[in-house]
This record gives structure tokens, C-alpha cells and sequence, in this order.
């Protein structure tokens, strides 16, 4: 996945700093970072570490107090905001849709500051409900209290992609989502940016969906300290330090194994020439869902890529390298 | 002679005052509307001003209209333009207030997710805060329109127009000929007019009123 992406930085932070008048301490301490262009990068710390307001930094709606961002190549610092945000997509938990406009009008807003002609937009609107799985027949004339949570925050997706803007920053948007609607919409939105392929900078308190979603996780302290930017894998198997692993929490091996890939580990686990049925899995599947598929279907034998692997050396090979002192 | 051959035999003049009444309530309440809507504009990054100035047209609310129309007699002399000051001054507290509670009742997520997508203040005051605060806005302009068409009859006492000169001229000779009609017939009438601007106004919200703030 990671090989596909190209290199280029997308957003560069060169010590970005944020104070407010009276206060003794930086609300953000001077923070440097690159993501790269079709990055899914999440913010993940305790509340008050300063990740929305960092977030908030990025399109400045919080104004930094020193620093420099660089998106795409230029420096937004001094940059007009409001045409700086209407080609940054902003994705709120509150989802924040005008209630006295229909779904239609939502979306359209940003087509229609940017000058897009009637026809354009319509087209773009429907083109974007269909995108987010809402049928445009249905939706596209409905106000926003007509709709669920999850359709609610569908469309407030939808109004963010509108002028295709290449860069999305996305505030906890599915934390005010029921858990199981919440799942689905993250497959979702996966499954979509995987298509779409943004550069999307995404913040969470919740450590699994930054586990899920990221393709890089930064792991911000108190004090807006970033303890650790790296993937998930990485992360799992060598937290910085102890703020991280108390971060992940327990059983940090097992989460390991939805983030490795079948493919990945059976390269370094022993072959066996055990007879009996094996379960044939694909070489980019997770271990856990592959591990799942062999205890409900209770096979002992993993064949991925011609190489048949038993279950325990699968496991063990999956978190082998993980190192934890304690 | 019964209240109700009074008032079909003079009904011309019970027309005519009705139609003063409502053209000076109009009058002052659209004045006190551009005085509020101004202040409140001019305020907008001044919360402690207009929190000052909010207390104070509430506290003008709280003079006697009796007292205040006799107070501007000896600046505005009698007659009009005394009555619709009087009433505009009225008017402006409700109006302001109701302005400020609908803009401050707007959701800051909304808000929020406006300055987020690239509105600019202007649009989004047209755009979205205005829209949304509207029925509350609305609702100022209404309590406004009815409590000035009941305080207006007092203008009579200035010399002013409306439906006031029926109440005082029937009381100021109650027991005779007619008397105690004359000033009935002006309360009615003034129940009349604020009757049919309140429906006016229920019509003005239902057709202004985006449907999504409805349902």
C-alpha cells in the first residue's frame, strides 16, 4: 500500500506553535512534521493534548502564534483563510449541516463559492451521494433532520469531497455515531480512500479507529508532547515509550495481528508438512481475520501463497518482533 | 342606541382611525426594526456595548407611556411625530433582543463548519446566521407590532393619530349620549388590529421559514 503512495510531502508543519495571551504554557508546543501526499494520517492523545488545535492550525481557523505550514508545496501562513479552506474538505464530529438547507444545497456550498455553474454542481452532487451511499433520488431534496447520525455525517463527507479538494481534515467524525453504525462507516470511508485516494489528517481519542484508519498515527502526550509519529505497526510492536504502551493499553500483541498481513508473517514462519485440510487466505489479509476463519472453520493449516503454515507458528511469527521490556 | 348600530353608523371614521392606528404601528415599529437591526449590527464585536445598550432600551420599557409621551411634549410638541417616536422607542427593546437571543441560539457547530468550508464573515451572516436566527428575529418584530398597537391608543393624549381618540373622547364625556360606545368601539377596534397583525405575522413566519426548520 505504502509503495504506491508517492513520497512527496502534502502538508510540512516547521515549528508550529500556538500560545494563547495569558496563558503560561504553549497550547501547542513548536511542532514539525511532513505528511505525505494520499497519506491517512491520524492525531490520536488524551483530551486536552492539543490535536484539534493542531488540526484547527492546518486550515487556521486557530491562528498558529509562530510557524510556518506548508501544503502543497506553498506557505499558507499569511494566505487569504477563507480561500485556503475552501480547498481544504473539514469534517466536524457535530457534522455542523446548515439545518435550513437541504442535503443538495449542503453540498453545493463550496462548488458555489468556487463559481461552478448550476449544471456542474448538480452533477457533482449526485455524483457525491452516490459516493457516500446515499441514493440521490431520496436524499438529494431532504433537510438534514429528516436524516440519521450516520446519513447526517455521510453528507457532511459528501459536502467536505465536493470541489475534490485534495487535502481533508477530519475532527473526530464519527464519534458522536452509535458503535455498530460507527464501524460501518469507517469500512466505509476506508473502502472510499482507498478510491479516492486524499491526503487526510484525522483525529481521534480513540486508539483503536486511529489503529484502524491510519496509515500513520501520531501519538500526542500532555502538553502537547508528540510521543510518537510512525505506523500502526510499529507503534504496536515498538512503543516509544512508556506514555505509548500505557496509550495502546493491554494486549497491544493481539491488536498487532490486525495490522500485519498474512502474507507478511507466513514469509517468516516455519513451513509444515503436517498432513490435513488447509484454509486458503489471500496474502494482504490481516492475521486476525484470517486467524478468525480458521478457529470458526477450525482448520489448523494455513495455506497462503503456496506455503502452508500451522497456527501457532503463524501467531508467534506475527508478533515476534514486537518488544516490550515490561 | 345599542354598540352595534354605533358602530355601523360611524363606521367611516372607526375605519379611518383603524387605518391610522395601523399605519402609525407600522410607521414605528419599521423605524424601531432599522434602529435595532442597526445597533445590534454596529455591536457585533462589541458584547459588553451592546449588553449596556440591550439594559438600557429594556430599561425605557419600563417608563410609564403616559409619562413618556407627556416627557417629549416639551421637545416634539404634540401630535405625530411625538407618537411614533414614543412607540419606536418602545418597539426597539423586543426587536433587539430577540436579534442578539436568535444570532447567540444559533448552533456554533454550524457556525463552525461555515467558517471551515471558506464562508466569509458576510456570507455567513446572510447565508446562515441570519436564516437560522430568523424565526426568533420574526418573533421580536411580532411582540413589538402587538404591544405598540395597544400602547399607540395612548398617543391620543398627545394629539396623536388613531384609534386612541375614540377611547379618550368617549371617556373624558362618559354618561352622555353615546359615551360609553364611542370608547368601546375604540377598544375593539385596537383588538381588531392586533388580532389580524398577529395573523399577518404567523402568515410571515409559515412562508418565510425554511421547511427544514420545521420538521
Amino acid at each position: 500500500m505504502s509503495d504506491s503512495v508517492a513520497t512527496e510531502s502534502m502538508i510540512r508543519l516547521v515549528e508550529v506553535t500556538k500560545r494563547y495571551p495569558n496563558t503560561p504554557a504553549d497550547a501547542v508546543r513548536p511542532l514539525s512534521m511532513e505528511i505525505r501526499r494520499g497519506e491517512f494520517v491520524v492525531f490520536v492523545g488524551p483530551s486536552g493534548c492539543g490535536k484539534t488545535t493542531m488540526l484547527r492550525m492546518i486550515n487556521r481557523l486557530i491562528e498558529p502564534t509562530a510557524g510556518q505550514i506548508w501544503i502543497d508545496g506553498r506557505d499558507v501562513t499569511h494566505t487569504d483563510p477563507d480561500e485556503l479552506r475552501r480547498h481544504i474538505g473539514y469534517v466536524i464530529q457535530q457534522v455542523g449541516l446548515m439545518p435550513h438547507m437541504s442535503v443538495a444545497r449542503n453540498i453545493s456550498l463550496v462548488p458555489e463559492m468556487l463559481g461552478w455553474d448550476k449544471r456542474r454542481t448538480a452533477a457533482r452532487v449526485d455524483e457525491l451521494l452516490d459516493l457516500v451511499g446515499l441514493e440521490p433520488g431520496t436524499f438529494r431534496a431532504r433537510y438534514p433532520k429528516q436524516l440519521s447520525g450516520g446519513q447526517q455525517q455521510r453528507v457532511g463527507v459528501a459536502r467536505a469531497l465536493a470541489a475534490d479538494p485534495p487535502l481533508m481534515l477530519m475532527d473526530e467524525p464519527f464519534g458522536a455515531i452509535d458503535p455498530i453504525a460507527r464501524d460501518r462507516l469507517q469500512d466505509e470511508f476506508l473502502a472510499l480512500q482507498e478510491r479516492i485516494r486524499k491526503t487526510i489528517v484525522f483525529v481521534t481519542h480513540d486508539i483503536d479507529e486511529a489503529l484502524k484508519l491510519g496509515d500513520r498515527i501520531a501519538i500526542f502526550a500532555e502538553g502537547s508532547r508528540l510521543a510518537q509519529f510512525d505506523t500502526p505497526r510499529e507503534i504496536l510492536s515498538r512503543p516509544a515509550d512508556d506514555f505509548v504502551r500505557s496509550f495502546i493499553g493491554e494486549r497491544a500483541a493481539i491488536r498487532l495481528l490486525s495490522v500485519v498481513t498474512v502474507g507478511e508473517v507466513a514469509g517468516r514462519a516455519p513451513a509444515t508438512d503436517r498432513p490435513g485440510e488447509a484454509l486458503s487466505a489471500q496474502p494482504e489479509e490481516p492475521v486476525s481475520a484470517v486467524l478468525d476463519r480458521m478457529l470458526t472453520q477450525n482448520r489448523q493449516i494455513l495455506e497462503v501463497g503456496g506455503k502452508r503454515v500451522l497456527a501457532q507458528d503463524l501467531l508467534f511469527a506475527s508478533t515476534g518482533d514486537r518488544q516490550d521490556p515490561a | 342606541m345599542d354598540f352595534f348600530s354605533y358602530v355601523s353608523q360611524h363606521w367611516e371614521r372607526i375605519s379611518f382611525l383603524g387605518m391610522q392606528h395601523l399605519q402609525l404601528v407600522l410607521i414605528a415599529v419599521l423605524c424601531a426594526g432599522v434602529v435595532s437591526l442597526g445597533l445590534v449590527a454596529a455591536t457585533e464585536r462589541l458584547p459588553r456595548v451592546r449588553a449596556a445598550l440591550l439594559s438600557f432600551t429594556g430599561t425605557l420599557l419600563t417608563i410609564p407611556s403616559f409619562a413618556l409621551f407627556a416627557l417629549l411634549i416639551p421637545v416634539f410638541g404634540l401630535g405625530v411625530l411625538p407618537t411614533i417616536l414614543a412607540l419606536t422607542v418602545y418597539a426597539v427593546f423586543p426587536i433587539a433582543r430577540n436579534t442578539v437571543t436568535g444570532l447567540e441560539g444559533v448552533d456554533p457547530s454550524v457556525i463552525d463548519a461555515a467558517r471551515g468550508m471558506g464562508m466569509s464573515a458576510t456570507r455567513r451572516l446572510f447565508l446562515v446566521r441570519l436564516p437560522l436566527a430568523w424565526p426568533v428575529i420574526l418573533n421580536g418584530f411580532r411582540v413589538a407590532t402587538i404591544m405598540v398597537v395597544a400602547t399607540a391608543a395612548i398617543g391620543a393624549a398627545v394629539n396623536g393619530p388613531g384609534l386612541g381618540e375614540l377611547i379618550f373622547r368617549g371617556l373624558s364625556r362618559i354618561g352622555g349620549a353615546n359615551a360609553l360606545n364611542e370608547a368601546l368601539s375604540g377598544v375593539v377596534a385596537i383588538a381588531v388590529v392586533a388580532a389580524v397583525l398577529d395573523l399577518i405575522f404567523v402568515a410571515i413566519g409559515k412562508l418565510t421559514t425554511s421547511k427544514g426548520l420545521h420538521v
